[in-house]
């Protein structure tokens, strides 16, 4: 008897190679939401959380559309991600962004859609969102690959190239003794308009560093609320760009709907001021 | 538990898998004890506690892996011993009762364990208690317990809180005691 249990004991770490599967077992709102760029986050931050409500030995995935209605624009965003072991991200987001008749006004055509593809991944490399020590927070890298489809326009206005590279660094704390959730992320970038008007220019051609803040209480398990702010790079002459802020309420309909609705101020896009509109965003992860 | 036994539930327990040919008893048969095959002895519960004596450990309030609130806002927000009791029997009422989990908590001492968790809570609370049991690497000690695992029982704090109406803030704060304690008390 004591051999054989002893070889089943040594067979036991053999069970840690069972396949990986859905567990759907991370806390309701800790998988965040999907910021406008795919990757999982706030609304305009990229976050340390990992996409999806799969845990440590699980895998998760998230589907997500966003529509964000300014004056003078319309953005529309949508994508996928898969979480893999609470660990690595990869996400994948299409932005269509329509000028309306600002496209007639700059030249394009009434309604002149600018699109971009982004390609991200994002690896947590220490800590995390809930548990662990109150002073650590969940900290992740990513990078985020974006694919203007106009490179001849952007071009056009100024912007060096039509693909760009962000580079980020994030740290996410659920301060659960104060009901708070904080973000700050550093963001390595030369996106114009988060690249929907390309990447460099003729003021700045560079990268620069950008700085991602977000803040947000927990009212109810399946509701918080909150506010980010998010510096951007002004590197095209002909168009200004301004930090963006939103303020937002993001609710967890279920473990696997989060429906977020924001107020989000753009300041200036494409030589046209005062961006301020709505941001609705929908969710579906397991 | 009983720890000696405990890795021979968990020796044991892949054996179930690939259905061995366990011979059918056959009226001629007596049933196999195998408690007595195995060499298992059970430990007799306690006749005074009803609870099943455990390997001996240095008591202190130190073993509840938290240092208490100050005050005694925290107490009054759960409702004082009388809501805390009610709120850990929930929670654990909850968790065997919950396909996810309900294994893990199979063969081990619920009347220790409802005491132990109602001290700790008490004791972090600081509603007027010391916690006798012990440290919680201890306690979970080959359990396998995982981070969904963990998961869960939050879940059913949670709702043993919401039902006894404790404020969110305030189950936050508690949360927030537990929540460092997820290397002690998790293993995968
Ligand atoms: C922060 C989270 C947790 C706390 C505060 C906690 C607290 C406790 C306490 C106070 C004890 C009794 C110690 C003693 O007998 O002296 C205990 C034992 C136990 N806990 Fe936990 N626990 C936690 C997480 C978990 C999880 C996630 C599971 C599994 C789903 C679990 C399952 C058990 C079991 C089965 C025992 C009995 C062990 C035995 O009989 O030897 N616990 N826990």
């Amino acid at each position: 008897m004591p051999l054989i249990s002893g070889a089943l004991a040594l067979a036991a770490p053999c069970a840690a190679r069972e396949a990986i599967t859905f567990d759907g077992a991370k806390l309701i709102l800790t998988n965040g939401i999907t910021s406008v760029e795919g990757s999982g986050g706030g609304g305009l931050a990229t976050w340390a959380t990992i996409s999806g409500m799969g845990t440590n030995r699980a895998i998760g995935v998230s589907a997500h559309v966003t529509g964000v209605e300014l004056p003078d624009f319309r953005l529309d965003t949508h994508g996928v991600a898969i979480g893999i072991r609470d660990r690595v991200e990869l996400s994948y987001a299409r932005q269509n962004f329509n000028t309306r008749q600002i496209g007639a006004a700059l030249g394009l055509g009434k309604g002149f859609q600018f699109n971009q593809d982004i390609y991200a991944a994002k690896v947590r490399l220490v800590g995390d969102l809930v548990y662990g020590p109150g002073w650590l927070p969940q900290i992740s890298v990513g990078v985020e690959h974006k694919r203007n489809l106009d490179g001849a326009v952007v071009r056009a206005v100024g912007a060096r190239a039509s693909a760009g590279t962000d580079f980020t660094v994030s740290a996410t704390k659920l301060f659960l003794g104060a009901s708070v959730l904080a973000n700050a992320t550093v963001r390595l970038t030369k996106a114009n308009q988060f690249g929907l008007l390309g990447f460099g220019g003729d003021r700045k051609a560079a990268r620069s560093v950008q700085f991602e803040g977000s803040l947000g209480y927990l009212v109810t398990p399946r509701l918080v609320i909150g506010g980010e702010w998010r510096t951007r790079p002004d590197n095209l002459g002909i168009a200004r760009e301004d930090d963006a802020k939103d303020l937002f309420a993001a609710w967890a309909v279920s473990r696997h709907v989060t429906v977020t609705a924001a107020y989000v101020d753009v300041g200036s896009v494409a030589t046209v001021a005062n961006q301020r509109g709505g941001l609705l965003s929908l969710q579906l992860a397991y | 538990m009983m720890p000696f036994l405990l890795p021979l539930l968990l020796a044991a327990a892949p054996l179930a898998e690939p259905p061995v040919a366990a011979p059918a008893p056959t009226e001629t048969e007596a049933p196999v004890d195998w408690d007595k095959e195995f060499g298992v002895v059970r430990k007799a519960r306690d006749p005074a506690t009803g609870e099943i004596p455990v390997d001996p450990y240095v008591q202190g309030d130190a073993n509840a892996g938290a240092h208490p609130f100050a005050g005694d806002g925290m107490a009054r927000a759960f409702g004082g011993q009388a809501g805390i009791r009610r709120i850990t029997d929930r929670t654990l009422d909850l968790s065997v009762a919950d396909p996810r989990i309900k294994a893990i908590f199979e063969e081990h001492d619920m009347v220790r364990l409802r005491r132990t968790l109602f001290e700790q809570v008490c004791f972090i609370l600081n509603a007027g208690c010391r916690y006798s049991g012990r440290d919680m690497k201890v306690a979970h000690k080959g359990l396998g317990t995982t981070r969904a695992d963990l998961n869960a029982l939050v879940e059913h704090l949670q709702q043993a809180m919401r039902e006894a109406h404790v404020s969110f803030p305030a189950q936050n704060r508690l949360l927030a005691k537990l929540a460092p304690m997820d290397r002690t008390v998790t293993e995968r």
